[in-house]
């Protein structure tokens, strides 16, 4: 199997090539099932070839594909290992889903071949960074993933907002791209090498804490980027303007988690810096808190999933910081369950509405849609952490390593359990808002259940979303097990043991989600009146919140506008007079001396050009002659 | 004392050998100087009548070029000697000779000429007065290039350095636009000048050769040998280092660029960013590096620092740009910074990464020229503001673009990153604090590239003008097509010519390392020495 695996890379990179070039020539929903089939394939090429690492024992390995950079040791080369093996089948299989649900979604669209070429480009490009052996292969495959992200965002390119939304994801990655390339500099001058292997097997001998909390920081300010945690989550919400099959498969279950696989995947060098691993949690605990807030007030229903998002890549930076890389990874499995499962649940919705995306104008969509509404309110339920769905396990276990480390991690736990309780609110007020209650929508709107080729993905995806995290459970760490040749030059953390403390800790965290649930339950199942009231009860921090604490504008403020400034400055005050205008005046000096000594003066400038060239070269060879 | 100096020189001499004449293949690179010199003849004796064939015959010669590039290319050893060598005395008394040969520093170069000049003449379909003399320019320009690269005898550089400047001046100064002669001009006299002072320097080292060896010599390999003092090597230094600076052009020596890309045709910038820029960069990498070893250790600082610079200030000054070829211009002075920055950093990625980047530039930037002369050629403006929506009229055109674009920016996977990411590996190791400053250009890059597109591109056209364009034809297409290919082979595969400039860079590194006190620094060791310093806790 081992010799195939370059083909989990190479069928959606063929696809995204042959729709590149023959994808106009095929009749619509063929584009779709193109690409469909090739992550299908890379989907069960992985899952072949994992079987291994499930029976146990296997450790992975390390497959050359070609020499790339070799002066850095940076070749193209895939390490299987568990946690690889991982992300590629999290990626492919909801990849898969995804690519299926955007046959119907993308229907009618004109350039539906070029959106499936793109879908195709992105998988690849997530493969590879998953799959590489060393740093460089995954830079590569980071950036591919920020060009695809580029490319879907800005998919509906004749729309102003879509564009700049597609740059400012671009720009704002490559902020994050800056530190991390930096953190990649610091790591080749201090191994010689990129690799993978290089780098962890002798990270004990040549890292010291102050490398290790260097490279630690730098690697977070990329993820920090990728998976948009503070400061730079700004782009998420915007991306939102891409089709919304792109925002549940970049933007919700695999492209920014990218960040999380990073910091898991460097584990070693975050194990010798307890600063980096505070600094990584912290981080972490403050964008789940605080993007929670803002998605409680968001009006537009992809705009609260994308804030719920940028909160729940907090949980999961939380728990790597926490060292509960276990935790983190699987935590990020079932987020990209019940999270893309409620993208595509919210396509779906807009799907029927006529594009229409603000939950004022939905109410009582259950009725009309009851698939859509059945496997969205799974995974609110999911995500709202209720045992025993997805998100309860994997959300438990990340509070419960964090309350087991003790001292700042215990401050951060209950910012994590503040959290879930908002989370289960917000996520509740959304179903309610679109699914319960007195239809308020426009004139003219017929929304109408999806067609099936939506709908399997979503019940697929709810499904998985009820018993995704049975796999790693006090019960049976299946996930565990799994992951642990992966991560066995680490300490892993975890929750207390003993089942009085997972009782206690479980009891506190459902009491949260049930509590923040139950309350949003009973103000949105009331009329718009009474919520409008509940909601206007909070002011001025409602509006804060609604407003996501003004951040783009004040970036725009301190940043932006005085960069554009800085840049006018250069450019046409100093650029063309002082630089430029020394350059001509020099150039006039010239010609004066030319002026004042008349009988020489032909009429040609390029005569004083000589002149001046002759006299230059004297007095040149006159100084070095003279010095030597 | 005396000892370490002989000790030295005889070292000097070891290594030297490399860059010294060995008799191989038969006399193909004079070959390959001369086919654009009867190519520009033959062009020249077709009658001003048959003005129709002018150009479709010079596209057709200057494939001859590239056909033997591409073969001296496929025979190229990855060793360390120089290949395809000649030799011979020109003129005695003043121990000109005639000594060509080529390395990995300056294969790529020549492949790179002899690629973008059919690019460039098929480019210029829109050139319509003087076409022949256009041709004939443009293909002695080519063998002033080949020439230029290919050169080991410092008299003969000199000569071709120089003679670029006349085609050059003619292209822009009588096929430009508005502002041409002024552009024509500024270029002439900002780089003569630069010039002159390499003369100079030139002429000092010969005559340090008579004084020391009884006899005057420019030879390459003859001048490694002599005996500089280090007052005397500083300024030489400084007289080659001026003059390869306003050739990059390195900040703040940079202000003819912009004029000159403004106002050129589309083949003059097309040859201006890909070849004539890369003068500076290989001339400081070829000359200043091995014929003033110390001098060049002692200024790592000054030029990596105004390298640094000019990556920032280059790209930020790009981002206000209003005009398309402008905002490319600068974005080249940006470039071209990495370039600098990598061979002063005197380590094996810096030059790798300094020498591929040469290369790749070319190829990108080269054709973000075609490109912009193509929507030049269709509405006759540059203005970014004139444009919009264009993505929708235009998709082929816009996915060129944008692909080109991606490689100016560096992303992995495409040509430029591979370049600008060895330099940055490389000189993080001996210049940390500038490689992380040079690193933040990254950011730039893409916000001024990616502003510009979504300017230009996106939206809806809402100018009649630009509701009406036509998308490119075959012919573009065909012109663009292999620079993308090419793109992204050395994107993927860089090792195809990284492999080739690897001894080469190697033996300058030896060679500095065995003439000064300098040491390249091994990897881990210098972490060491790095973090020891910067930390106080």
């Amino acid at each position: 199997m081992i010799d195939l695996l370059w083909l989990i890379i190479a069928l959606p990179l063929a696809s995204a090539i042959g729709l590149h070039f023959f994808g106009r020539f095929l009749k619509e929903p063929l584009a779709g099932w193109v690409a469909s089939a090739a992550i299908v394939g890379s989907f069960s090429i992985a899952l072949a070839a994992a079987i291994p690492f499930i029976q146990g024992g296997e450790h992975g390995e390390t497959v050359l594909l070609w020499e790339w950079m070799p002066a850095i040791g940076a070749n193209l080369e895939i390490l299987w290992d568990p946690l690889s093996a991982l992300m590629v089948l999290i990626v492919t299989g909801v990849g898969t889903l995804i690519h299926i649900f955007a046959i119907g979604y993308m229907h009618g669209d004109e350039r539906f071949h070029r959106f499936f070429t793109n879908l195709s480009l992105f998988a690849a490009s997530m493969l590879i960074l998953v799959l590489g052996g060393n740093y460089a292969m995954l830079f590569l495959g980071w950036e591919l993933v920020g060009l695809c992200s580029y490319l879907l965002i800005g998919f509906w390119f004749t729309r102003p907002s879509a564009a700049a939304a597609a740059k400012k994801a671009f720009v704002v990655n490559r902020i994050g791209d800056f530190g991390f390339m930096v953190g990649l500099m610091l790591v080749f001058v201090t191994f010689g090498t990129l690799s993978y292997t290089g780098v962890f097997d002798r990270a004990g001998d040549e890292l010291t804490t102050g490398l290790a909390t260097a490279i630690g920081l730098l690697f977070l300010v990329g993820a920090a980027g990728k998976s948009a945690q503070i400061p730079l989550y700004v782009w998420l919400p915007d991306a939102m303007e891409g089709p919304t099959p792109v925002s549940a498969l970049i933007h919700a279950a695999t492209m920014v988690t990218a960040g999380v696989y990073l910091i898991a995947r460097s584990a070693v060098i975050f194990e010798m810096s307890t600063a980096a691993q505070v600094t990584v949690a912290t981080i972490g605990a403050a964008t789940a808190l605080v993007a929670a807030t803002i998605a409680l007030a968001q009006r537009d229903i992809k705009k609260v999933l994308a804030y719920s998002t940028v909160s729940q890549l907090g949980y999961m930076f939380l728990a790597v910081g926490t060292t509960a890389y276990v935790a983190g990874i699987f935590h990020l499995m079932t987020h990209a369950f019940f999270k893309a499962l409620l993208f595509l649940g919210a396509g779906s919705v807009i799907h029927a509405m006529s594009d229409e995306q603000d939950m004022h104008k939905m109410g009582g969509l259950r009725k009309k849609m009851p698939v859509t509404a059945l496997t969205m309110g799974i995974a609110t339920l999911a995500i709202a952490g209720i045992p025993p769905l997805a998100g309860f396990w994997s959300k438990d276990e990340i509070l419960g390593s964090a309350f087991g480390r003790g001292g700042w991690f215990s401050v951060l736990w209950i910012v994590g359990l503040i959290t879930a309780l908002l989370t289960a609110f917000y996520m509740t007020r959304q179903w309610v808002m679109v699914f319960l209650g007195e239809p308020r929508w426009d004139e003219g709107q017929k929304p109408h259940e999806s067609p099936r080729v939506m709908t399997i993905p979503l019940v697929i995806l709810a499904v998985l979303s009820i018993v995704g995290g049975l796999i790693n459970t006090p019960f049976a760490f299946g996930l565990e097990h799994f992951l642990e040749p992966s991560f066995e030059l680490v300490d892993i953390a975890h929750p207390p043991d003993g089942w009085g403390a997972f009782i206690l800790l479980a009891g506190l965290s459902v009491m949260a989600g049930l509590a923040g649930a139950a309350a949003a339950y009973l103000t949105y199942r009331q009329s718009p009146e009474s919520w409008q009231g509940f909601e206007d009860g909070f002011e001025p921090l409602w509006g804060t919140w609604e407003s996501a604490y003004n951040v783009d504008d004040v970036y725009g403020r301190v940043i932006v506008a005085p960069g554009k400034k800085a840049a006018e400055v250069a450019a046409f005050d100093v650029d063309l007079p002082v630089i430029d205008g020394a350059v001509n005046g020099v150039a006039k000096l010239v010609r004066n001396i030319g002026e004042w000594t008349r009988p020489l003066q032909t009429g040609f400038v390029r005569n004083y050009g000589a002149l001046f060239l002759a006299g230059t070269v004297t007095i040149v060879i006159w100084i070095v002659v003279g010095a030597g | 004392m005396r000892d370490e100096i002989s000790l030295a020189v005889r070292i000097r001499s070891d290594i030297s050998h490399i860059w010294r004449y060995e008799p191989r293949v038969a006399e193909v690179l004079t070959a390959l100087i001369l086919i654009p010199v009867v190519a520009a003849i033959v062009v020249a004796l077709v009658p001003r009548s048959r003005k129709e064939l002018h150009l479709p015959l010079g596209i057709a010669l200057s494939v001859i070029p590239l056909a033997l590039a591409g073969y001296l290319f496929w025979v190229f050893e990855p060793q360390v000697d120089m290949q395809f060598t000649e030799f011979a005395m020109l003129y005695e008394p003043w121990g000109i000779t005639w000594n060509v040969g080529m390395d990995g520093i300056s294969m790529p170069m020549v492949i790179l000429t002899t690629i973008l000049v059919p690019i460039a003449l098929a480019a210029s379909t829109s050139i319509t007065k003087r076409t022949k003399e256009f041709v004939v320019y443009t293909l002695l320009l080519e063998a002033g290039m080949i020439g230029v690269f290919v050169s080991l005898d410092l008299f003969v550089f000199f000569v071709f350095f120089e003679a670029i400047l006349i085609p050059m001046y003619f292209i822009i100064g009588v096929w430009g636009s508005e502002r041409r002669v002024y552009a024509a001009m500024k270029f002439f006299i900002y780089t003569a000048f630069g010039s002159a002072l390499m003369l100079a320097g030139i002429i000092a080292l010969a005559a340090m050769h008579l004084d020391q060896f009884g006899a005057p010599a420019f030879n390459l390999a003859d001048l490694l040998a002599l005996d500089i003092s280090a007052g005397a090597e500083r300024w030489l230094f400084a007289a080659f280092a001026l003059a390869f600076a306003i050739k990059v052009p390195l900040f703040p020596l940079h202000t003819w660029l912009p004029d000159a890309h403004v106002e050129a045709p589309t083949a003059g910038s097309i040859l201006l960013a890909g070849v004539l820029l890369k003068l500076g960069t290989y001339g400081l990498l070829r000359f200043n590096l091995l014929l003033f070893p110390q001098a060049s250790v002692d200024a790592v600082w000054i030029m990596g620092i105004l390298a640094v610079v000019g990556i920032i200030y280059g790209a930020v000054v790009a981002i206000v740009q209003p005009d398309l070829k402008k905002l490319v211009a600068y974005s080249s002075v940006s470039h071209l910074g990495f370039i600098v920055l990598g061979t002063f950093a005197l380590t094996s990625g810096g030059l790798q990464g300094a020498v591929i980047q040469n290369f790749n530039h070319g190829l990108t930037t080269g054709a973000l020229f075609l490109l912009v002369g193509m929507i030049y050629e269709r509405r006759h403006t540059k203005k970014i503001e004139d444009f919009g929506g264009l993505q929708k009229v235009m998709p082929i055109y816009a996915g060129f673009f944008l692909f080109m674009i991606f490689a100016s920016i560096g992303l992995p996977g495409l040509n430029g990153f591979v370049g600008e990411f060895l330099v940055l590996i490389g000189s993080f190791s001996t210049l940390p604090v500038l490689a992380i400053i040079a690193a933040s250009g990254v950011i730039l890059a893409a916000i001024y590239l990616l502003w510009a597109y979504e300017r230009v591109f996106t939206g809806v056209p809402d100018k009649e003008e630009n509701k009406v364009l036509s998308d490119l034809s075959v012919r573009e297409i065909s012109l663009l097509a292999p620079l993308a290919a090419l793109v992204l082979l050395l994107g993927l595969y860089p090792n195809i010519l990284l492999d080739k400039i690897a001894p080469s860079t190697e033996a300058v590194l030896d060679y500095v390392e065995a003439t000064t006190d300098y040491q390249v620094p091994e990897p881990g060791r210098l972490a060491d020495v790095f973090v020891a310093s910067g930390e106080d806790e």
